[in-house]
């Protein structure tokens, strides 16, 4: 795997270097001393209460308003060293757009973050800052407390979508060189955004009938309203970008059938396809969901809204999410919102493992959602009719540190217990999906069924094919799909730029 | 958005519908099937593809109407549109010289399995298909599929049809009519398929299936389609659909067919309710 904090390039500390030297800035730093900025504290983010939006799939946070976005950004000491850029998988000149917003310059701010981010109001809410930019702000070194680069970064994005006036960044002429992106997630529409920056021809092909991939399936409305998705995929559209639904490149066309089309480059984002599931008894009892299906009915083909949309989701009494990460959060509340008396997660690991987000953990805990730690299902139990109706545990305790380097959970003999749920939600991650690797002779695999690639260029071993996401990760964030992404079309253009049109 | 260039029914409770889709007609294979979304709102179901013609660029289909996505399926007129149709998805159906072939087909699937009778038949196969009907005025596509075969069967519950027989035991009388045979192909519902798995095994007669189970994205993606092959879990959409009948846990397979069924009425309900008020 890649290293997940790059250094900042040489390019990249002359273009914050110079921004940093601009008079705007000299004088803003000026203008409050710092022992002042370090009394101030952080901006609260408004959310709805727990009580209330747990049962319904409304937004959870609000959004800060523009009094709190600027006093968040006077909080930035607009460093000479700025660390949080090199936690950036797609490295946003962050300092330049909170200065902004300390302005009050709001759209300058929105422009700023668009220079490297086509999705920045998709990046402010589901980014996980705390391990990335601002697990390394200076402010928090000192302070403890850093700078809320996130939502910052979302208030900007929601400020200029709010306008109704999206800007879109003068085009260069066409280069007319055709580029194929397959699959619309974060890291296809980032390819797709900074190839159409740069003038090429960019057709996505995405399998699903509205584009985003996880965005859209996977990510709740709670989360991440699927209007503002929207509203990033129709900037992108603004840009050029042509995008084709319901085509499954390997399916419907395969790479070389897109070649002799007159596709020159490639890119392959589609992501992790195949929901991963324990092999325990009666998995596949009717009650028992991957979380990819769970998350899909409810999200995709909006079932919350069921029989208003036609598709179906079952309700439950008792539900429970077998997993620790973020869609295990995901799925356990929206259980909830559907009218779930109980929603439990059940891990197998300690609280202090669990890979998901600290703020979702605090949302589920907040709208009453159950963590059992230290627990894992042996066997699935139904009725006569195959419904799931009990399941059967395991305790669990810590033992020595596995590969991963967290601690290895062993059972505990003769802990088992049996607990009634009506649901279950398998989330414990997936596969990356094998239609493309299947219908691509010679790609080159790694041993987990993901795409093969050289991780500074994400160049696969095919000439003019690169991917990029869960395909060559397995599972993983938004964010990091998007930096492979960002990668990925810096090496395209250099690729097209050398490479004669055919 | 595709457009339908034909929808009509070919008898009671059975449909047909033409799409032009020319992507999917170009790489269309016997065993695979669409997804399909009626409208916005729709369920995105699978379809098995019964015919295509890649110079028109058309995909056909035989539908049941069922629930609420069927029935709107059922009203659409030439020139209408969905917002969905993909495909072709799933693994072909294997085409080889097996050498004697006979095909079972019931509902839908005798829409479906008329391409495989066109490509075994092509491949050099001596291919004998039956049809299974409840009635005579069920029976659609007969001359299409004796085009394409050696010879056609006709099992049905119908004095009217000379036959009164399910269609298993119509499987044992021409497999004992028959020298060998070296496979059997069965298309259609879940007990149709099921019941001529159980005929064929005794008979050890290698038996393919084609699952239409529930699916919701198609690809691989969301697990829905599970069904036990072997011992193992396989997803139908990607690892089928086609698969040996005598490995599968039909009981799983029944039950998990069923699943939603309750909220398939109260859909259809709802939809006629707002509809047809």
């Amino acid at each position: 795997m890649a290293e997940e904090k790059k250094d900042i390039t040489p390019e990249q500390k002359a273009v914050l270097k110079a921004e940093f030297d601009k008079d705007g800035r000299k004088e803003l730093r000026k203008a409050i001393p710092l022992k002042e900025r370090m009394k101030l504290g952080r901006q609260k983010m408004p959310e709805r209460p727990p009580e209330v939006r747990n049962r319904d799939f409304g937004e959870v946070n609000q959004g800060l308003d523009a009094e709190a976005a600027m006093a968040e950004a006077r909080r930035c000491w607009d460093c000479a060293n700025p660390q949080c850029v090199a936690g950036c998988p797609v490295g946003i000149d962050i300092p330049s757009f909170v200065k902004l917003i300390e302005q009050g310059k709001f759209l300058e701010a929105a422009w700023k973050l668009k220079e490297t981010n086509s999705l920045p109001a998709i990046c402010g809410r589901v980014c996980p800052q705390e391990t990335q930019c601002e697990e390394i702000c200076t402010v928090k070194k000192s302070t403890g407390v850093p700078v809320a680069i996130g939502n910052l970064e979302r208030f900007a994005a929601d400020f200029e979508r709010g306008t109704g006036n999206i800007v879109i960044p003068p085009l260069p002429p066409s280069t007319g060189r055709k580029a194929a992106i397959i699959g619309a997630g974060p890291a296809g529409l980032t390819v797709a955004g900074d190839l159409a920056k740069l003038g090429h021809r960019v057709t996505i092909f995405e399998a699903l009938h509205i584009s985003g991939g996880v965005l859209v399936y996977g990510i709740p409305e709670f989360r991440l309203p699927k209007a503002i998705l929207k509203a990033e995929v129709d900037y992108l559209r603004k840009l050029g970008v042509e995008i084709k639904t319901s085509f499954v490149v390997g399916k419907t066309a395969t790479i070389d059938d897109l070649r002799q089309e007159g596709y020159e480059v490639f890119f392959i984002g589609s992501g992790a396809g195949l929901p991963n599931f324990m092999k325990i008894p009666g998995e596949n009892l009717v009650g028992v969901y991957s979380a990819n299906e769970y998350l899909t009915r409810v999200n995709l083909m909006k079932a919350y809204d069921f029989p208003n949309y036609d598709t179906p989701v079952f309700p439950s009494k008792c539900a429970a999410v077998i997993g620790g990460g973020n869609v295990a959060m995901d799925s356990v509340r929206t259980s909830k919102r559907l009218g779930a008396d109980r929603s439990i997660i059940i891990y197998r690991r300690s609280r202090h493992e669990m890979p998901a987000r600290t703020e979702e953990i605090h949302h589920a805990e907040e709208e009453g959602i159950e963590f059992h730690f230290l627990t894992t299902p042996i066997r699935y139990m139904g009725d006569d009719q195959g419904r799931l109706r009990a399941m059967e545990c395991l305790r669990m305790e810590l033992g020595e540190p596995d590969s991963s380097g967290r601690r290895k959970p062993v059972p505990v003999p003769g802990s088992e217990f049996i607990t009634e749920v009506d649901l279950v939600v398998v989330a414990i991650g997936q596969s990356p999906n094998p239609l493309i690797p299947q219908t691509t002779p010679g790609l080159k695999m790694g041993k987990w069924g993901n795409i093969d690639v050289d991780w500074k260029t994400m160049a696969t071993n095919l000439e003019g094919v690169y991917a990029g996401g869960d395909i060559i990760r397995g599972g993983a964030t938004v964010i990091l799909a998007m930096g492979d992404g960002r990668i990925a079309a810096m090496e395209i253009d250099k690729y097209l730029r050398k490479k004669p049109p055919s | 958005m595709a457009k339908i260039l034909d929808r009509r029914r070919l008898v009671p409770n059975l449909h047909l519908i033409e799409v032009h889709a020319p992507e999917v007609a170009k790489k269309s294979r016997p065993g695979q099937f669409v997804i399909i979304m009626p409208d916005e709102r729709g369920e995105r179901i699978p379809l098995s593809i019964a015919d295509w013609d890649p110079e028109k660029g058309s995909v056909t289909s035989v539908f049941l109407l069922v629930g609420t996505s069927t029935h709107k399926l059922s009203l659409l007129k030439p020139g209408d549109e969905v917002p969905v149709y993909v495909g072709p998805l799933g693994k072909p159906s294997e085409i080889e010289n097996f050498g004697t072939v006979l095909l079972a087909a019931g509902c839908f699937g005798i829409g479906a399995i008329y391409p495989l009778a066109r490509a075994l038949k092509k491949a050099g196969n001596r291919v004998l298909t039956i049809i299974d009907v409840k009635a005579n005025y069920l029976l659609y596509w007969e001359d299409k599929l004796k085009a394409v075969s050696d010879r056609v069967f006709i099992s049905a519950r119908d004095f009217a049809l000379e036959s009164k027989d399910y269609v298993p035991a119509k499987i044992e009388e021409v497999a004992r009519a028959e020298t060998k045979i070296d496979r059997v192909v069965a298309i259609g519902c879940t007990y149709l398929m099921y019941r001529c798995s159980e005929a064929t095994k005794p008979l050890g007669i290698k038996t393919i299936v084609s699952l239409n189970p529930v699916m919701v994205d198609g690809t691989g993606m969301c697990g829905a389609c599970r069904c036990t092959a072997g011992g193992q879990t396989k997803f139908a959409c990607v690892d089928g659909p086609d698969f040996d009948g005598h490995q599968l846990d039909w009981d799983e397979l029944f039950k998990r067919r069923k699943s939603y069924f309750d909220d398939e009425i109260r859909s259809l309900c709802y939809w006629e309710r707002t509809n047809f008020p």
